[in-house]
């Protein structure tokens, strides 16, 4: 059955598949990650804010986010970054800003409405009574965020937040509709050229299942590591 | 030092403090006691602004609580408060639960805040455990450790809510021999407790509350001979045994 495959196209690419494509997906994947995080946890302090607008903005933008496909974002951003940053900057010409940076910009608004939700769950999880004692000693809400509630909801939640970033590890394939070389990107080329689609579409997702899998793993692990004696 | 003038509450259309008034000398030790659901950690988490109140007045140390023009924060890192439930915070060890206020209230170095720290911890007796975890120590000994790191901020007052009711009854006296010996110190103390023996010890004056009002509020001799009030001799006949 695979009598009429190639795989030779693997050996001949894999190069250009790791260094340029996938040395992008995962460049992308950690700084949208990070982020995402800052972000999400940002809108999750609005999210529980008592003051009433800032909680409506935060979740409008939750709700919005987590309503549009992916795909419709990752459309609208490429095409609108270079005028918002234009504006921005006030300049009369959209701006060149590279397609790192404008996919970089979209994962990381779409992603921290994710993360919104998760480190709100987080910080929802941490005992109001720690935040009395944070404020009983005369720490600020900046400083009981900080120093209190933030680290316990961040190492609560670590395999939550590390589970989402394998998701959007995946979701950074997506970029290849904007001729972005990333490593579904990259195959996709290499497929075209030398006529090997079904080769290189399997080792593509062979590659992520190990991947993928390997860090669930790794996940489960640390899991176990992290946990704070109660 | 601590004057409330008919402080009130409401949750919603539920009233949880009617008209309380009370004073706390420097140097007094104040029990406050009562049924559950009286009101009386409420009240006194209104002392420190944890708990705001609708109507009436607190004054700390010649700071209005209710205003709003204080500063809660600066006024609540001169106030030392221990929780029924410690409260310790989970992810630092024991040396940085002590030193942690310090550093980021008062700005003291952190070698000041550990020396500061480590001296009160050897005086509750666990200078031993400095580099545990909170959730290493046994309740007793985690109490313990919020006594010892509310005394490292200097405190001018104690707040204590219940600092024994989430406790094993053989941890108990650990605890209050420590806060029995903070009170023959002169520290100014307000305590919501049941513990009627730490009381006749201690106590400079009695608070009884009953459904968020302040039913009695006499010297302790008084409290314990002359109840005036039928609900607060039907509590003591049933706590004391």
């Amino acid at each position: 059955m695979f009598g009429n495959f190639d795989f030779d196209v693997i050996a001949r690419s894999w190069q250009y598949l790791f260094m340029t494509g996938m040395t992008f997906t995962l460049k992308l994947t950690f700084f949208a990650m990070v982020g995402g995080i800052v972000l999400g946890t940002l809108l999750a302090m609005m999210r529980l804010s008592s003051i009433k607008p800032i909680y409506l903005a935060a979740t409008g933008y939750v709700n919005l986010i987590r309503s549009i496909p992916l795909i419709m974002v990752i459309f609208w951003f490429y095409f609108l970054v270079p005028y918002i940053g234009a504006w921005i900057v006030g300049s009369p010409v959209p701006l060149q800003v590279g397609a790192f940076t404008s996919s970089l910009i979209t994962f990381t608004l779409f992603e921290a409405a994710y993360y919104c939700e998760i480190m709100r769950s987080g910080i929802q999880s941490i005992p109001r009574g720690q935040v009395a004692a944070g404020q009983a000693l005369g720490m600020s809400y900046w400083q009981t965020m900080g120093n209190i509630v933030l680290p316990q909801a961040f190492r609560n939640m670590i395999p939550v937040l590390l589970t989402q970033t394998i998701v959007l590890f995946q979701d950074v394939s997506l970029v290849y509709v904007l001729s972005i070389t990333d490593f579904v990107g990259a195959a996709s080329k290499v497929a075209q050229r030398d006529g090997r689609l079904v080769e290189m579409y399997l080792f593509v997702a062979v590659v992520y299942f190990v991947l993928c899998y390997g860090l669930s793993y790794l996940v489960k692990q640390l899991q176990q590591r992290v946990a704070i004696i109660r | 030092m601590i004057e409330l003038k008919d402080v009130s509450k409401w949750y919603g259309n539920f009233q949880v403090l009617t008209d309380c008034s009370t004073q706390v000398s420097k140097g007094d030790v104040v029990v406050v006691c009562g049924p559950s659901g009286s009101g009386k950690s409420t009240l006194i988490k209104t002392v420190n602004g944890l708990e705001p109140f609708q109507k009436g007045e607190i004054v700390v140390d010649g700071i209005s609580v209710g205003s709003p023009k204080t500063n809660l924060s600066k006024l609540r890192a001169r106030i030392g408060m221990v929780f029924q439930n410690f409260e310790l915070f989970p992810h630092l060890s024991i040396r940085e639960n002590l030193t942690i206020g310090q550093i980021k209230v008062l700005g003291r170095s952190k070698e000041e805040a550990t020396e500061k720290g480590l001296k009160y911890l050897d005086r509750v007796g666990l200078i031993a455990q400095k580099d545990k975890f909170p959730g290493q120590l046994s309740g007793g000994q985690q109490q313990r450790v919020a006594i010892a790191r509310a005394l490292s901020m200097d405190p001018i007052a104690m707040l204590f809510d219940e600092p024994t009711s989430a406790l094993d009854p053989e941890m108990i006296n650990e605890v209050l021999d420590v806060m029995v010996g903070l009170a023959q110190d002169g520290m100014t103390m307000m305590v919501v407790t049941h513990e009627m023996g730490f009381a006749k010890k201690v106590a400079s004056h009695v608070v009884f509350m009953d459904q968020g009002r302040i039913v009695e509020d006499c010297t302790k001799d008084e409290f314990f001979n002359t109840q005036r009030s039928d609900r607060a001799r039907d509590f003591l006949a049933k706590i004391i045994h």
